[in-house]
């Protein structure tokens, strides 16, 4: 088996039959890991234990046991995930040295399904960029072009996927976390349907956004995984107690009937990158001839959907963020002199010294929506105009199944180019907001390459809860994908 | 609406509120950057949104009653592990006026 191309229900299959161990399987990525992340940062950390839990997979199959569908499966983890005793920093200074005492639930059902977790992965700072430069522990790298970023917040999850470091990873998604670094890194990312994922002992940010999902190297991985992820949580209220279907039994890229709406501001906005483009146009091409019906949705309101996300989940992160204070965990500014402080001096400095850049930025452009005087004229208009969007994509589904539509404007743009200059690093979000202002599951597919060599991803979106069609469609795309064997440089 | 209406005071007032220390090149960066950010995302007032019910949570969710049962799930200890200071199970503060 050759562990760089095979399946994660291969692995796991290897696993149990004992064709491969698991301490083998761990044992190569970790190797990999060694080798080639130095080229681009991706982990934060490695899970020390790794090689003696991979062992214990074994030594219950060796005792007749089934560890489950994940069998010996090494997944590297978002550090957005709280894991047990293992370094969880969110990407940020202020939980530099946080160890968290529980598992966040999804990585309690990776684990209770035989995966491993191999390490923790880099990101933009509790999840706030596009590009993974905001990250506390410095910047990753894209490795199809070290020049280039690999897009974020799900950065290190993305390029460590995209080098076959781990052999699935975890990201989340807010506003394009998953999707647009899958796209950047020729991945598949999916973000499910608000609810379909508990978010227990995710690190919040912006609550009625955020969701977890799977970064793989194929569409059947990404179902696999969305079997074991998914599922009703009694430790979150907003976890939808929904039957969750076989996706990877079910997964069928037959597209005969279907209707795949392409939505005509999208297609008529123009500047998208002509790369992109391409793509776009060549999937459009295919799915017509393998039998799909093409109709023009419109949702007029997706123009407004990046103020209305930023101003959204800038409000939410601003009180989500209030908990970290110096007190219970997390980082402290040093106060030499014990003698009687000030308690606000307390909080301003801790939280002036812990956080960077970026998401002081998001707690005070939030905080400012929320205060007197202009919570109606931001925040509420912009809840307003949530429900109005998310009308205008209900009537959508009623005239297609999913909708077609690039992930990002562009492929993966160079370190240092937006980076300072938040309004442009913001509009690049684009195509990908929407979907988590809405609640919609969406994912990104990996559809051929610019002329530079780097990976375009095309965005599928389907109405609440219908992710199996939105693999399905996904799995078709996969099939016809220009270049699929292509591999990156860091490799 | 009030048209951009972010300001250097309204930025320290913000900082100020969200208990977060920014010094001042930062505060004036901070606010020309805000500037522009706020003057793009004014464009929401284009919206006619009168008497729409504002959007929080973007599925229907209805709460659901559960058993009120306590549970010991973490110690004291654990709980405490992360804090920068502490005394015994008390998080430990500086003396504060």
């Amino acid at each position: 088996m050759d562990l760089l191309t095979a399946g994660l229900g291969e692995i796991a299959g290897a696993v149990k039959t004992k064709k491969i161990s698991a301490k083998e399987v761990s044992k190569f990525f970790l190797d990999r890991a060694e080798r080639l992340d130095p080229k681009l940062n991706s982990f934060i950390g490695l899970n020390p234990k790794l090689l003696a839990e991979a062992e214990a997979v074994d030594q219950r199959i060796a005792k007749g046991e089934d560890p489950g569908a994940l069998a010996g499966v090494p997944y590297g983890i978002k550090d957005m995930f709280c894991t047990k005793g293992l370094r969880t920093t969110a990407g940020s200074k202020i939980l530099e040295n946080f160890v968290p005492p529980y598992d966040a639930t999804v990585v309690a059902r990776i684990k209770a399904a035989g995966g491993l977790v191999m390490g923790k992965l880099n990101q933009d700072e509790f999840a706030m960029g596009s590009s993974n430069e905001t990250s506390f522990y410095g910047n990753v790298k894209n490795p199809w072009n070290t020049d280039y970023v690999p897009g974020g917040s799900s950065g290190g999850s993305a390029a460590a996927q995209a080098a076959r470091l781990c052999a699935a990873s975890l990201g989340t998604d807010t506003g394009g976390s998953i999707r647009q670094p899958a796209s950047f890194c020729g991945i598949v990312g999916v973000k499910p349907t608000y609810g379909r994922i508990s978010r227990y002992g995710i690190i919040a940010y912006a609550s009625s956004l955020d969701q977890a999902g799977p970064m793989v190297n194929s569409v059947a991985d990404a179902a696999l995984s969305l079997e074991v992820l998914c599922g009703k949580d009694e430790r979150d209220m907003t976890s939808a107690n929904r039957e969750v279907p076989a996706f990877s039994k079910n997964l069928n890229p037959s597209l005969k009937g279907l209707r795949i709406g392409l939505q005509k501001e999208a297609v008529q906005a123009g500047g998208l990158h002509p790369d992109v483009q391409k793509s776009v146009d060549q999937s459009v091409a295919f799915l017509k001839s393998e039998g799909a019906e093409i109709v023009e949705v419109s949702i007029p309101l997706t123009e407004m959907a990046v103020p209305v996300y930023y101003l959204v989940a800038t409000s939410e992160a601003s009180s989500n963020l209030a908990r970290y204070d110096g007190v219970k965990y997390g980082f402290r500014a040093d106060f030499p002199n014990l003698s009687a402080i000030d308690l606000e001096e307390f909080y301003s400095k801790t939280r002036g010294q812990g956080f960077g850049k970026e998401v002081k930025r998001r707690i005070v452009l939030g905080t400012f929506c929320l205060s007197a005087g202009y919570y109606d004229a931001y925040y509420n208009k912009a809840c307003q105009v949530r429900r109005l969007l998310r009308d205008q994509y209900m009537q959508a589904f009623q005239k297609c199944d999913v909708i077609l539509s690039p992930v990002a404007t562009s492929p993966a743009f160079k370190l240092g180019d937006r980076i300072s200059d938040p309004l442009t690093m913001y509009l690049n979000d684009i195509f990908t907001v929407s979907t988590n202002l809405a609640g919609l599951p969406g994912m990104s597919v990996p559809f051929g390459f610019s002329a530079d060599g780097l990976p375009i991803g095309l965005q599928i979106t389907a109405s609440h809860f219908e992710e199996q069609k939105m693999l399905n469609v996904g799995a078709a795309l996969e099939s016809a994908a220009p270049d699929k064997k292509k591999v990156p440089h860091v490799y | 609406m009030a048209q951009t209406s972010i300001d250097r005071a309204a930025v320290e007032k913000a900082a100020k509120l969200a208990r977060l220390e920014i010094d001042a090149p930062e505060t004036e960066q901070l606010t020309q950057q805000l500037q522009n950010v706020l003057a793009n995302f004014e464009q929401i007032v284009k919206v006619k949104t009168e008497g729409v019910e504002p959007l929080v949570t973007p599925t229907d969710i209805e709460a659901e009653w559960r058993a009120d049962v306590v549970k010991v799930e973490l110690s004291a200890e654990e709980i405490t592990a992360n804090a920068p200071a502490k005394q015994g199970h008390l998080f430990a503060v500086p003396p504060v006026v």
